[in-house]
């Protein structure tokens, strides 16, 4: 069981690790994603765990909302591209002074 | 009838702001249909006083509706003998107001629709404050009053206007924000003891607690003490009165200051009698700091806005002195010095409104000898100026002796103190005006031409007011006392006996005539 | 028709109203609807006088309430005025010699584009006074008190345009309202306790008050008297004053406004016979002041101030007469009376010399003015005559039973005051020898001339009331006529009888002229005033440094604090206010600094804080 867990544990480091140090936004993508699936990952061990299904139900939420977040955020990434040639985080830093 | 009363300037605002703009003719057009509307305002009052029964006193004319009945708010209006004067003070001063503004010269390309129209909008929230008698409804016209001068200030002052109408805002808004957390304190009051409700009336019914008291009477006195102004919390003024039109400042400190000094008594020293006498002997110190150091501030000051805004922070400190003394003489002296104060305050204003108009300068070392030339003005001034200083005979003095003879009675140290104020009156008027209208004419003020008609026009009222009221205050007085006592009742601190009973009036001396 | 008392004060009230509101149009007329106004009230007056006469002693008192002025709580004020022996008296000097200022100011002022105004305001003063000294009630009084006041400011700054007219009127205001504090004092002591202001009920109840609220009362009204009256310490304003057109000085400065105080202490006389400290106070004042006044006459050469300082002078007499109690009230009165008439008189001269002398006002470019103004000589003499109490004129009677009651009060204030009576004799003969004898030492262009009619017939009314004055105490008629206001009269038998104190009196006056003539009238008069003088003459001719004084001790400190205060509001308190304000600015500039903009700088928050949250949940949890 242990082990599912470390496996999730290690996919949501490598993925906060990913969006806090990457700049380029598909990767920063990418992790976050990686970071839902590891912790869907742990949703889904615990489910099994229980032997209940509401961890299962938690995963299936994540991955709607995931698929929804990708679409708007891809959408973002796409139009950012077109605007500057550009995918990097860094240069759309419009909030600052 | 409240309600059409503070409702006809609303409507006229909305009115004028519809009009054509553009050129003169349009101009003089929304000034002439602005002037006829507080005439009709004016009118409606009047007719209030007529037909308020002064034999039987209390709240009369009530309105009671429920408004948002979650929240125990009602629309409630009613008025008693103090705001009845109030009301009276406003509509008197508004058409005065206009009457003296028409030529105003405001800034940029302004239109004088808008001014007229923010002016209308302000008596009308300004009568409904003095209506009021839900603490809610009061409230949301309290803070409503200060867009209106917000935009009159910011939008059509003189110099340093934005900087001016910006801390005059938050330094109200402050003040309100504090009522507010108390308003919201006496909705948890009212509700754990049974309905939630606003009136007045219930509020009064109500038992409170006596630390919660302090507390919310804490939150509505800084609004008002800010509002008033009360020292230390005045230093909005000046700058206001300095960047604002002289109509502007006239209904700023006439009536809208007015507001401060109605709200404690209506609300502090009505819903919180035990706080307000717990807080008296604080109140009256700072009180008569105010009544000290507003005249000696004036008296230092060379800008005449500053000037006269300073004398009325001197002039709220006996205000609010003879409404914290707590005795029927001193409270009535309050409530008729707060219409005697819009009357001399607003002939100060207007009066030296033209003169600086004229001359472009607001400092007293820009005039010198105008009185050769605009004797009519300096007549005026004069006039004004006196009564400002409280000399007998002009309205003010009667007000300022009821406060000062109240006060004695409860702290003979601080009446005392307080009537150094009528020295140091006589030195700010008076130097005043020996600097800007005596001596030699100086070339630079040759340019101030006398009053015209129009000018004599608003100007005369009040100063008609102020003599009349003078020698016959009594009429108003018998609309005041009946509220005048019942507040004093209400604080239940009662008017302290003459130490010395007085002899019987031995018959053949004393009646005499025969 | 007796309760028709309000007429008194509604003519001259209305001619000022009518004379200030009419247009141009007046201006041809306007002197003399005042005139009439101010005739039209003495009239009235004398009828109601004589009504008064006919009455029984107990009688003599009518009541005219008007109006309820104001009431409210405990607080009643009622409107009413009181025509009693003494405001009876007053009544006339107010407008008979009121009347003649008038008359004589026609003249005067002809040539005054603004002479409208100026008799308006006469006119006002008047009404002003009237409503004083008719009053029924304290608050009524300071009505009118203020009312002198004002007339009084407007009439010292009358001629505006120069800056020392305004100057002197805004002092004498502004130093008349130290005095006011005092009674409105005064006014608030009575409310709290005695819940009234009624002169008369406040009289009556006052002896059975405490001691010390009575000694309050009587000192905080002398403060007010002090004031109208220019009595030590606040005397620095009279001369001053005489910035303003001679009629004033005459009319207000000398014969009646200023007499006020001494009208308000003998009216007040429940108040000091209840407090023997009060009382001691009051003749202390009248003591100092009449020493200092004619210590300052005898210093000035403007005509007009050493006349000033003599008014000073006599008015402390009348201090000093009216705080020795019941026997010196009536001698008060009475003196002020004829010093009302030889005063107005010799101001009215003065004038009259001033208008010949192209409005020179310094007596050392007098000389040798008999034989050009013959008429103002020989009135200005019987004026003179009487203020140093030559045997048989005014001034002698009156001045004499001063001297006489102190005498009988305490050996010490009667040699003072019979000090003052030769100084003044000494200063009075100063000023006649340098104004109408010796050498002419005119200036170049002035050629003297005596005055037109209008102006002189007062002067001969005056001169000839100056003369006649005494016979008021014929048969002690004074003492028993105002004996219903101010209590009985006992008589004190000195141990000397009175005869030999007249003569003292005159011997030491005799003294006194026989100085001033050998020092200026036997010899030449030097053109300029002299500058290698004494301490003593140079501090007398600096008013004894009184203006000096309040100058460091209050006007400087007040103005300092005045703009440091202004300062203070600007740069400390409104600073402060504005400054929270602006560190609430900054605090949110420096916060701003946190938002760069960089996703990983938001996101490295997020998960701090994530990390923050679980590691919190888990310490409470654990």
């Amino acid at each position: 069981m242990n082990e599912y867990l470390a496996l999730s544990m290690i996919l949501f480091t490598i993925g906060a690790v990913g969006v806090l140090v990457r700049r380029n936004a598909i990767i920063v993508f990418m992790c976050v994603e990686l970071m839902l699936n590891a912790t869907n990952l742990a949703l889904v061990s615990f489910s099994r765990q229980h032997g209940n299904l509401d961890g299962q139900l938690a995963a299936f939420f994540v991955m709607v909302v995931a698929a929804a977040e990708v679409v708007v955020g891809l959408a973002i990434i796409v139009s950012i591209h077109r605007a500057r040639r550009s995918v990097s985080v860094d240069d759309a830093h419009l909030l600052n002074l | 009838m409240l309600t059409l009363l503070a409702a006809t300037p609303l409507v006229g605002a909305l009115l004028v702001t519809l009009l054509p703009r553009g050129d003169a003719a349009a101009q003089r057009r929304a000034k002439y249909v602005a002037f006829a509307v507080s005439i009709v305002a004016l009118g409606l009052s009047l007719g209030l006083l007529a037909g308020y029964d002064v034999e039987s006193g209390g709240y009369q004319f009530t309105v009671q509706e429920d408004w948002i009945g979650q929240l125990g708010a009602h629309y409630a209006l009613g008025v008693n003998g103090i705001g009845l004067t109030l009301i009276l003070l406003t509509s008197i001063l508004t058409p005065i107001v206009i009457l003296a503004s028409f030529n105003d010269v405001l800034p940029g390309r302004r239109s004088a629709n808008s001014y007229f129209a923010w002016m209308l909008v302000l008596e009308g929230l300004a009568l409904g404050v003095f209506a009021a008698t839900d603490v809610f409804l009061f409230y949301v016209l309290f803070e409503a009053t200060l867009v209106p001068i917000y935009f009159l200030i910011g939008s059509y002052g003189g110099e340093g206007r934005q900087r001016a109408a910006v801390k005059f805002f938050i330094y109200n808004l402050l003040g309100g924000l504090l009522m507010l957390a108390s308003v919201v304190g006496l909705y948890v009051v009212s509700r754990d003891a049974g309905e939630p409700s606003y009136l007045l009336s219930d509020l009064m019914a109500l038992d409170i607690d006596g630390t919660t008291e302090k507390l919310l009477f804490v939150g509505f006195f800084a609004a008002f003490a800010i509002k008033a102004p009360l020292w230390p919390l005045h230093t909005w003024l000046p700058d206001a009165a300095k960047s604002a039109t002289p109509g502007t400042s006239v209904l700023m400190v006439s009536v809208i200051d007015k507001v401060g000094t109605f709200g404690m008594i209506r609300w502090c020293l009505e819903i919180f009698p035990n706080a307000s006498e717990w807080a008296s002997p604080v109140v009256m110190v700072l009180a008569v700091i105010s009544i000290v150091y507003g005249a000696l501030a004036a008296i230092g000051s060379d800008d005449i806005r500053r000037l006269i805004a300073y004398t009325s922070v001197s002039h709220f400190g006996f205000i609010i002195l003879g409404i914290f003394a707590f005795t029927t003489t001193s409270t009535a002296g309050s409530v008729l010095y707060m219409f005697n104060h819009g009357l001399s305050t607003a002939a100060l204003f207007l009066v030296t409104g033209v003169m600086i108009a004229r001359r472009g300068s607001a400092s007293i070392g820009a005039f010198g000898g105008v009185q050769k030339i605009a004797p009519v003005l300096s007549g005026v001034l004069l006039v004004a100026g006196l009564s400002s200083l409280s000399l007998p005979g002009l309205a003010p003095f009667v007000s300022e002796f009821m406060v000062l003879a109240g006060t004695f009675t409860r702290s003979i140290p601080l009446a005392t103190i307080a009537t150094l104020g009528i020295v140091l009156a006589a030195l700010y008027i008076l130097i005043m005006y020996q600097r800007t209208m005596t001596g030699p004419l100086q070339p630079q003020s040759a340019v101030v031409t006398d009053l015209d008609a129009r000018e004599v026009g608003a100007l005369a009222p009040t100063l008609v007011l102020i003599i009349g009221l003078g020698f016959f205050p009594q009429p108003l007085l018998d609309v005041i006392n009946p509220a005048a006592d019942r507040v004093v009742e209400r604080v239940g601190v009662g008017d302290p006996p003459p130490e010395t009973g007085v002899a019987p009036p031995s018959d053949d001396d004393h009646e005499g005539g025969h | 028709m007796f309760d028709y008392v309000w007429l008194l004060v509604a003519f001259p009230a209305a001619g000022a109203a009518l004379l200030l509101t009419w247009g141009k149009e007046s201006d041809r007329f306007g002197h003399l609807i005042a005139t009439v106004a101010s005739a039209l009230s003495f009239v009235w007056g004398l009828v109601l006088f004589i009504g008064l006469l006919g009455r029984d002693g107990d009688d003599r008192s009518i009541t005219d309430s008007l109006f309820t002025w104001f009431s409210s709580g405990a607080f009643h004020v009622e409107m009413s005025l009181v025509f009693d022996p003494l405001s009876a008296l007053f009544v006339l000097l107010i407008t008979g010699v009121g009347t003649l200022i008038h008359v004589y100011s026609i003249g005067y002022m002809e040539h005054d584009e603004r002479r409208r105004r100026f008799f308006a305001f006469l006119n006002l003063f008047i009404a002003a006074m009237l409503t004083l000294v008719l009053a029924g009630d304290y608050l009524v009084l300071f009505l009118g008190w203020e009312g002198v006041g004002l007339a009084s400011y407007l009439l010292i700054g009358f001629w505006q345009h120069k800056p020392s007219a305004a100057a002197a009127a805004k002092k004498a205001f502004v130093v008349n309202r130290v005095g006011d504090l005092g009674m409105a004092l005064a006014l608030m002591l009575m409310f709290a306790q005695f819940g009234t202001t009624s002169i008369q009920l406040v009289n009556d109840s006052v002896g059975s008050a405490s001691a010390g609220v009575a000694t309050a009362l009587g000192l905080l009204l002398l403060l007010g008297a002090c004031g109208k009256s220019a009595q030590v310490p606040l005397q620095s304003w009279l001369l001053d004053a005489m910035e303003g057109p001679t009629p004033v000085s005459a009319l207000i400065h000398a014969a009646t406004m200023v007499t006020a105080g001494v009208y308000l202490v003998v009216r007040s006389s429940g108040v000091y016979d209840a407090s023997e400290v009060a009382r001691t106070a009051v003749v202390v004042v009248g003591l100092v002041t009449l020493l200092v006044g004619a210590y300052i006459g005898c210093a000035k050469d403007d005509i007009k101030k050493a006349l000033a300082g003599s008014t000073m002078s006599q008015i402390g007499y009348m201090m000093l007469a009216a705080g020795l109690g019941p026997y010196g009230y009536a001698f008060a009165i009475f003196h002020l009376i004829t010093h009302g008439f030889f005063k107005a008189n010799m101001f009215l001269g003065a004038g009259s010399v001033m208008h010949g002398m192209n409005d020179d006002v310094d007596m050392r470019h007098y000389g040798a003015l008999r034989k050009a103004m013959p008429v103002t000589f020989a009135t200005f003499g019987l004026g003179y005559l009487a203020i140093i109490g030559f045997p048989g004129f005014s001034g002698f009677f009156s001045k004499d039973k001063i001297i006489e009651a102190a005498l009988g009060e305490n050996l010490w204030v009667g040699l003072a005051a019979l000090l003052g009576a030769g100084v003044t004799a000494f200063y009075m003969t100063r000023l006649m020898a340098m104004t109408f004898f010796g050498e002419k030492r005119w200036r170049d262009e002035v050629h003297p001339h005596e005055s037109p009619r209008v102006m002189t017939i007062p002067l001969i009314v005056l001169a000839a009331a100056s003369v006649l004055g005494g016979l008021l105490l014929l048969g002690d008629w004074i003492t028993d006529w105002l004996e219903p206001v101010v209590g009985h009269t006992e008589h004190h038998e000195l141990a000397v009888p009175p005869i030999v104190i007249s003569l003292i009196v005159t011997a030491v006056v005799a003294v006194g002229v026989a100085v001033g003539w050998f020092t200026y009238g036997a010899r030449a008069v030097d053109d300029t005033a002299p500058t290698k003088v004494s301490p003593f003459t140079r501090a007398g001719r600096a008013d004894l440094y009184g203006d000096a004084i309040n100058d460091v001790v209050v006007v400087r400190p007040t103005m300092a604090l005045a703009r440091g205060l202004e300062w203070f509001d600007r740069r400390g308190l409104d600073a402060f206010a504005v400054g929270v304000g602006s560190r609430l600015g900054e605090l949110a500039q420096g916060l701003r600094r946190s938002q760069t903009g960089y996703v990983r700088t938001y996101a490295l928050g997020i998960f701090i804080g994530a990390l923050v949250l679980t590691l919190a949940l888990m310490a409470v949890t654990f």
